[in-house]
Order: structure tokens, then C-alpha cells, then sequence
């Protein structure tokens, strides 16, 4: 079903309320990058990766990698959505002998590729993915989504210069740059910037982009598409929280949930843009 | 059965390229230390499936996990002290945790790397690996067995930490055997004491009996090659026998293979143990031979040890 960006936009909105709704449920996890993600998630579910709910082993699916494993509710929202499994599931998060782990599992919810959480790993798995495609011949493309504050972990440079030394156009990944990690700023806990130029550095395409538009997000991703020899990397202009005021640029939703209050303050605000 | 004197990794290398020729979904990485774990050798011949990562290992254990996630039978090959600790926790996220299809084969392991010192004499490999859930940990006792052991583990589905030496030390199995994941073999049967060992240690057991036969003291040789899961059947019968047990590995006596026999032991079957291994203490630079002289790993150090061990045992039955 081919969605119009309007569609998508209230997608993107649907996945924020189910992400304040199960977080706020589970008194704990992490709303602010998740929201923060919500429209490229929407995107890329709805629009961009080739992906069959029924069939989640499809050998011929593009992979999605969470590698800012955090933001796991907006990546089970996505997955729900699409049809991966019931919706009623998602008010399970976090809860004891739940499959929605705090952090994404392989093997414990259909559509999660690989178990992440502990940052700065997801880009090297990405890469073993792509190698994989590459080896077997196959066209489907890797996605991966990084946080900011992860990238201050040198693994994702070593996997950065993989990428790039063999060629690993089918590799795709995003940064959402929302600027804020927990302790606060990342130009304040380890500065990041000039983050294009450390990709330009490595060998990859960059593109730059508000993370929040959703037309700049699928023309982004259908660029990336077209790379012919080098890996690219979307940095998304976003902000953390984004789509409920009191959350936006706060630092303090990285990692703690709604109470009920906030939660309905929240719903109401989300709502009427679904 | 004639002496006979071979590095593992050279047989790791012979098995690889078996592997090469013969199983299509195997994919090798490597931290720029081919020559030396011999993954050169798949190179040789499937250089499509051999994927050189740099001097970074936390990568290179990503990659293999997305690539055994990709249905690949994925050999990563380093030594063991970056194998095992450099990267520890990417191994126990993107590997042991989904159980995926990587096999972990570090060479150099133990303090008998010699001259190159401390900071590559992985003491303390399996002791790491086998605290992790999932986690197969092998260490086989010569080259045939290595070559048997890379074979075997290429037919098994799942995470496998593997550690072999650097330096030829003697056989002690005949080229060929069967090398059955879990299970250990009994190399010499005994009546008085149980000598336990691991990879070149099993070599030196076997030396250690014929100095206790010439003092009357009849010694049972395990050769424990699958650290994890350890096979407690044949263990026990051993135990059983003799009553007293002595355990040797070229490792810290924290956490491998010593410990391993004690946790058995201490729950199912409590009898005299004597450890042989390193001390709670790092190595440094020297040839084998004298570092294993130096820190208390030679057959005479398993022979005084297993003395010990029967001395427990007739004081507890007087």
C-alpha cells in the first residue's frame, strides 16, 4: 500500500502515542529518541524498506538495524504496525517474560534482526549484513539507525572504515542527531561536530537532512539507494522529543517515561494529529 | 604412538582450507594477524571469503555476528588475548546472547607465547568465555586435534570459543580421531589419581604419569578438550575411581578449567583437587620452556601436585 507523505506524517504520530502509551505503561524506557526517530521509523517502514510482515525470513528483505537500541519503542511500534505482531503486545514492554525486552532481542520478536542495546555495535553488525548481500549476490539493502552520543564510541569508526574499504553501497545508515544524550548536550559530554566531515573522512556519502521532514527523509533514502560504490550516511537534523512540547529538547525523557498526567497531556497533544 | 612435535594453529590452517574447498557457507575474518592464525591458508584458496578487518577486533566480532546472521559459518581468528578480552562484550551482545553461528578461534593462548611477554599471553581466555551463556569453549590438546576440533565446530550451529598455542609440542591423539564436541577421552588409565588437562597440559599429564609410575603411583590421564559444556560423565567415572584429582592448563587456576572441575566437584563428588596453572599472576618474557618452568606448568609440577592430592586423600580415608 503505497501511503502519501500525509499518511506518513500521521503514521509517524500514531508510532509516537503507542511509544508514550507503552513506555508510560512500563514506568521506564526511553521516549525522547524514540520520538525523536518517529518519522524516519515511519518512513522507512511504510514507504522505503522492502519488508514482508508475514514472512519475516524473507531471504530477500532489506534489514533494519536498531543499533541505538534504546529507542526500542518506537522499533516494536514500527514492527507492530506493520503487522509483525498484535498491537495489544505493545502494552507488554519491559514486563517480566515479555518479548518486547528493553532493549531489542533476535529471535524474541519477529522483524528484530539483531540484539542491540548496548551502544556502538549495530554499524559493525550492518556491515556483516551487507558483506553477506554482497557475497551471496543479493540486492537488498541494510538500514541502520545510529544515535548521536553513540558515535562517540570508537567501534562505529572501525565498522566506518569496513564499510567503506569494501564498498558498501547497499549499506545505509542514519544518525539521529538530536544533539542531546543523557547527561545532556553531546557538544558539552564529547563533542561530535563537525560530524559530516569525520563521514566524509571515512569514505562515505553524506547527506544532511531535517529529520522531521518527511519528504526530505524518503528523497534522502531514495539517493542513498542509487550509490554506486561507496556506503551513505543520512544525518538527520532532529529534535529529541519532538511531537509533545514539554518533551522537546528535554533531556530529562532520554531515559525515564511519562507519568499518567504527562502521558494524557501527551495523548491529547498526539491525537488530533493521527 | 610415536612423538611427535606440531603447532595447532598450522592444523587450524589445514582445516580451514578443507573448509575452503569443501563447505561454501564458511566465511573467515581476521585482525591482521593471518600469517600467524594461519587463516592465510583459507585465503589461499577462497580469497572471496576470507574478510581482512584491520587491527580491530570489536568490529571484526560485529561483522561476524551480522554475517552469521546472514546464514554464514563465520571463522574470526586473532590471538587469544584479543580474542577473549578486547572485545568481550561484543561478543557476549552480538554473539553468545542470539547464539549465532560464529566461531571464535584464537591462537597464542597461554603463557608459552614466550618473548613477546605479558601483554600477549592469554591467562585468563577461558575463564572469560566460559562465564558467558551459549558459549561453547574448546580447547583441544594437540594439532590433530585442533585440525579434528575445527572440523567438528564447523558442523555445529552455534558460538565457540576455541584456544590454541603458538609453539609444536608433542601429539597426544592419533591424526584422525574423532573429535566429538563435550566429550573428553582418557588418554591413560589409572587407579590412584585423576590428571585433568587441557590443550598442551594433556601432553604434560601424560609425561607426569610415567614419572609417578616410577614412584609406583598409577595415574588415569583426562584429556578435557571441551571446557564447556564440560562432559561430567566421564569426569566422574574417573573421580570415582581414583578419588583424588589434579587439573592442568596453561590458564590462571581463576576461573578455567580448575574451576570448572571444582564446581563439579564441590557440588556433586567432593574429593582432594590440586590446581596447576598460573597463580592470580600476569607472565613476561622468556622462551616455553623456561616460563613454564618458571610458573610451575611442567610435568614434574603435575607429578608433585598429584602427590598432594593422594596424600589428601589417604589422610581423609585414615
Amino acid at each position: 500500500m503505497d501511503y502519501t507523505i500525509e499518511e506518513l506524517e500521521k503514521k509517524a504520530n500514531l508510532l509516537r502515542l503507542d511509544v508514550i502509551e507503552a513506555t508510560s505503561e512500563a514506568r521506564s524506557g526511553h521516549p525522547g529518541g524514540s520520538l525523536s526517530s518517529a518519522d524516519l521509523m515511519a518512513a522507512l517502514y511504510f514507504r522505503v524498506i522492502r519488508h514482508d510482515p508475514a514472512n519475516p525470513q524473507w531471504e530477500d528483505r532489506d534489514r533494519f538495524i536498531l543499533s541505538k537500541g534504546h529507542a526500542a519503542p518506537i522499533l516494536y511500534s514500527a514492527l507492530a504496525e506493520s503487522g509483525y505482531f498484535p498491537r495489544e503486545d505493545l502494552m507488554t514492554l519491559r514486563k517480566i517474560g515479555s518479548n518486547l525486552q528493553g532493549h531489542p532481542v533476535r529471535g524474541k520478536v519477529p522483524g528484530v534482526e539483531m540484539s542491540t542495546g548496548s551502544l556502538g555495535q549495530g554499524l559493525s553488525m550492518a556491515c556483516g549484513i551487507a558483506l553477506a548481500g554482497k557475497l551471496d549476490s543479493k540486492d537488498y539493502k541494510t538500514f541502520c539507525l545510529l544515535g548521536d552520543g553513540e558515535l562517540q564510541s570508537g567501534q562505529n569508526w572501525e565498522a566506518a572504515m569496513l564499510a567503506h574499504h569494501y564498498h558498501l553501497n547497499n549499506l545505509i545508515a542514519f544518525v539521529d542527531r538530536n544533539r542531546l544524550q543523557i547527561t545532556g548536550s553531546t557538544e558539552c559530554t564529547m563533542s561530535l561536530d563537525p560530524l559530516p566531515d569525520k563521514w566524509k573522512a571515512f569514505g562515505w556519502n553524506v547527506i544532511i537532512i531535517n529529520g522531521h521532514s518527511m519528504i526530505q527523509i524518503l528523497e534522502a533514502c531514495s539517493k542513498a539507494k542509487q550509490s554506486e560504490t561507496n556506503p551513505t550516511v543520512i544525518i538527520l537534523d532532529t529534535v529529541k522529543g519532538k511531537g509533545v512540547s514539554f518533551m522537546e529538547n528535554n533531556c530529562e525523557f532520554h531515559g525515564k517515561a511519562c507519568k499518567i498526567e504527562e502521558r494524557d497531556r501527551a495523548t491529547e497533544e498526539l491525537v488530533c494529529r493521527i | 604412538m610415536t612423538e611427535n612435535k606440531l603447532a595447532q594453529r598450522n592444523y587450524y590452517g589445514k582445516a580451514l582450507a578443507d573448509l575452503a574447498r569443501n563447505n561454501p557457507s564458511v566465511v573467515v575474518l581476521d585482525a591482521d594477524l593471518a600469517d600467524s592464525t594461519k587463516t592465510s591458508e583459507f585465503k589461499k584458496i577462497a580469497p572471496e571469503r576470507f574478510i581482512e578487518v584491520g587491527i580491530a577486533e570489536q568490529n571484526m566480532i560485529g561483522t561476524a555476528s551480522g554475517l552469521a546472521a546472514s546464514g554464514k559459518t563465520v571463522f574470526a581468528s586473532t590471538f587469544a588475548v584479543f580474542a577473549s578480552g578486547r572485545c568481550w562484550e561484543q561478543i557476549r551482545l552480538a554473539v553468545a546472547y542470539p547464539k549465532l553461528n560464529v566461531k571464535i578461534v584464537a591462537t597464542h593462548c597461554g603463557i608459552s607465547v614466550g618473548e613477546d611477554g605479558a601483554s600477549h599471553q592469554a591467562l585468563e581466555d577461558i575463564a572469560l568465555m566460559r562465564a558467558l551463556p551459549n558459549m561453547t569453549v574448546i580447547s583441544p590438546a594437540d594439532a590433530y586435534e585442533a585440525y579434528a576440533a575445527t572440523m567438528a565446530i564447523s558442523d555445529f550451529d552455534g558460538p565457540v570459543y576455541m584456544r590454541m598455542g603458538r609453539s609444536e609440542f608433542p601429539t597426544v591423539t592419533d591424526e584422525g580421531s574423532e573429535f566429538v564436541i563435550g566429550r573428553a577421552s582418557v588418554l591413560r588409565e589409572g587407579d590412584d589419581v585423576t590428571l585433568v588437562g587441557t590443550g598442551q597440559m594433556v601432553a604434560l599429564c601424560m609425561e607426569a604419569a610415567s614419572i609417578l609410575l616410577e614412584e609406583g603411583i598409577d595415574a588415569e590421564v583426562v584429556n578435557m578438550s571441551t571446557i564447556k559444556p564440560l562432559d561430567t560423565g566421564t569426569l566422574g567415572a574417573s573421580m570415582e575411581k581414583t578419588g583424588c584429582l589434579v587439573t592442568a592448563e596453561e590458564h590462571s587456576i581463576i576461573g578455567g578449567l580448575g574451576s570448572a572441575v571444582a564446581e563439579f566437584a564441590s557440588g556433586e563428588m567432593p574429593m582432594p583437587l590440586e590446581m596447576v596453572g598460573t597463580k592470580d599472576t600476569f607472565g613476561e618474557s622468556g622462551t616455553p620452556d623456561q616460563l613454564l618452568e618458571k610458573y610451575g606448568l611442567t610435568s614434574k609440577d603435575i607429578a608433585e601436585a598429584a602427590k598432594r592430592s593422594l596424600e589428601r586423600k589417604r589422610k581423609l580415608r585414615a
